[in-house]
Formats: C-alpha cells, sequence, structure tokens
C-alpha cells in the first residue's frame, strides 16, 4: 500500500476515525518487515496488538464450583459430629451407671459385713444367755 | 441449557474475557481466577442469558466490573497493582530481557494508561469490538468512546515516539 495513504490512515487512527477493517490493514502494513523509517514508532505498536490477540485462557473451565463440595462436607461433618456426640453422650451415661453401680455394690456390701457383724454379736448374746440359764434355776412351768 | 451448549457458547470469547482481565488486573493468576469465576457466574444464571442479545456482550460488561471492583478492594487495602508486588509465571530474567524490547515498552505504556482508557484500548485495538458494541459493553456513548480512545492512542504515540527519538540520539 501507498505510504500517503498509510499516513492519512494513521491520523485518522489517532483520531479513532478508523473502521475496523482499516485498522487490520494499519496492521498487516505493519506486521510485514517494509516500515517507512519515520513511521517505525507504529510497529511496535501495532506489533504489541497482534500479538496480544494470540494469548489464550489455559486453564479447564470449572463448571461444577469447589464451594457445593464444601457444602456436602459441610453435611458430612456435621453428621459425624452429631454421631460422635451421641456416643459421648452414651458413654459418658454408661460410665456414670457403673460408677453408680459400683458405689450401691459397695454399699451393700458394707450394710452386709456389718449385718454379718451384727450377726455374730447376736450369736455371742445367746451364749450369753445359755451361760445364764445354767446358773440361774429356771422357774418351774 | 445444558454444560455442553454452555460451553459451546462460552468458548469463543473466554479467551477475550481472559485477556481483558488480564488488562485490568495485571497479573497472570489474578485474570485465571477472574475468568473462571465469571464463567461459573454466568452458568450458574445461564436461565437468564437468553434475555440477553449478546451473550459476549454482557460477558464483557460483567468483566469490566468485576475487574473494577476487584481493583476497588485491593486499593482499600492498600494494595495498588504497581510492577513490584506481583509475579509474572516466567523467570524474572526473561521478563527483563522482554522489557527491553520495544513491544513489551508498549505493554507499560498501556499500562499506565487510566482504567478506562486502557480497557477501551484493549476492546478495540486488540479485540477488535465496534464502537456500538463497547459502548453497550461500558454503558458509555460512542462519542465518548472515541474521545477517550483517541485520547489514549495519542499518549500512547508521543511516548513511544519520546523513547524512539532517545534511542536514536
Amino acid at each position: 500500500m501507498e505510504l500517503a495513504n498509510i499516513e492519512k490512515l494513521l491520523e485518522k487512527y489517532l483520531n479513532a476515525e478508523t473502521t475496523i477493517a482499516e485498522e487490520k490493514m494499519l496492521k498487516n502494513y505493519f506486521s510485514n518487515g517494509n516500515v517507512a523509517p519515520h513511521l517505525e514508532e507504529y510497529q511496535a505498536l501495532f506489533g504489541y496488538f497482534s500479538t496480544s490477540k494470540q494469548e489464550r485462557f489455559t486453564k479447564t473451565i470449572q463448571l461444577n464450583s469447589k464451594k457445593r463440595n464444601w457444602k456436602w462436607l459441610s453435611v458430612a461433618a456435621s453428621v459425624i459430629l452429631l454421631v460422635s456426640v451421641y456416643n459421648g453422650y452414651e458413654n459418658i451415661q454408661q460410665r456414670k451407671a457403673e460408677k453408680v453401680y459400683a458405689q450401691t455394690i459397695g454399699a451393700l456390701e458394707l450394710l452386709s459385713a456389718n449385718l454379718n457383724k451384727g450377726n455374730a454379736a447376736i450369736a455371742q448374746l445367746q451364749h450369753f444367755e445359755d451361760t445364764t440359764n445354767k446358773i440361774f434355776k429356771q422357774p418351774k412351768k | 441449557m445444558k454444560q455442553s451448549d454452555f460451553l459451546k457458547t462460552v468458548m469463543p470469547f473466554k479467551d477475550k474475557v481472559f485477556r481483558v482481565a488480564k488488562r485490568l488486573l495485571v497479573s497472570t493468576e489474578e485474570a485465571e481466577d477472574a475468568t473462571q469465576e465469571l464463567l461459573f457466574k454466568l452458568w450458574k444464571n445461564k436461565e437468564k442469558l437468553k434475555e440477553y442479545k449478546s451473550i459476549e456482550a454482557f460477558a464483557m460488561t460483567m468483566t469490566k466490573n468485576y475487574c473494577f471492583d476487584r481493583l476497588k478492594s485491593k486499593q482499600a487495602s492498600n494494595l495498588t497493582l504497581v510492577h513490584s508486588n506481583y509475579k509474572e509465571n516466567g523467570t524474572s530474567l526473561d521478563r527483563r530481557m522482554e522489557l527491553n524490547d520495544s513491544v513489551s515498552k508498549v505493554h507499560e505504556l498501556i499500562e499506565n494508561l487510566p482504567e478506562q482508557q486502557k480497557l477501551i484500548i484493549q476492546l478495540r485495538d486488540i479485540e477488535e469490538y465496534e464502537f456500538d458494541e463497547i459502548a453497550k459493553m461500558l454503558n458509555l456513548k460512542p462519542t465518548a468512546i472515541r474521545v477517550s480512545l483517541s485520547r489514549a492512542r495519542k499518549t500512547i504515540r508521543e511516548q513511544l515516539l519520546k523513547q524512539h527519538k532517545y534511542g536514536i540520539s
């Protein structure tokens, strides 16, 4: 393309009056090596535009967000928490029951031991009475 | 709308979304996150998409809004995007070598433009949208866009010319 035309286009370009097609023409002109020396500063500009357009989004698009996973995780966590709290509660209850049982057993043992002691005392009392009976005559019946 | 249909409608412009996001957010990772987030948002609102004449234009508007929001929240937390606090994936040596290149100088010049002009340059000169489309995306009048674009192009050109002369003499 003739130089005068390019210059005119550049003038329009700076005033933002070029169309997309005209801007493409400019890009083409500056992408082939033969650029007039006094227009060299534009070469970097249009070159940059062309290379910038090559950049791609390379990551895979993720539509199932991580957020939903978190939601499920929280549900699972709360279930586990509930179960473990329930288990712990049961455990505590059982331990309490065991403690009460042991205490009752202890109390009963204490009672029976004391009762046996009492029995022994009663047996001695019997002995005492027998001796009294021997010494003192029993009134006749 | 099924997932495959959705992907078919989204595929043609996902790169554009990514490039626009990268232009505004600067870092590649941020732009990738933004693209992912936006596509997911579109997918969630898939039922409403039929109401829009151009899904692509709608996606671009969403991208613009999303990125501006991100930038605002960054500024609020005193984290401005400057060259020092982001890292490109590639090695820094490569990057420095590149920066000597005049093409990368252009990148820097565009980066220094105001957000709006940056966005318009991206949409027009790189993505090659018509003025009417850009006007719809940005909710501005076509004339306002022309003015903004002209200003941006002239700024870049002036800077390039300055550097060019500097390089020769």
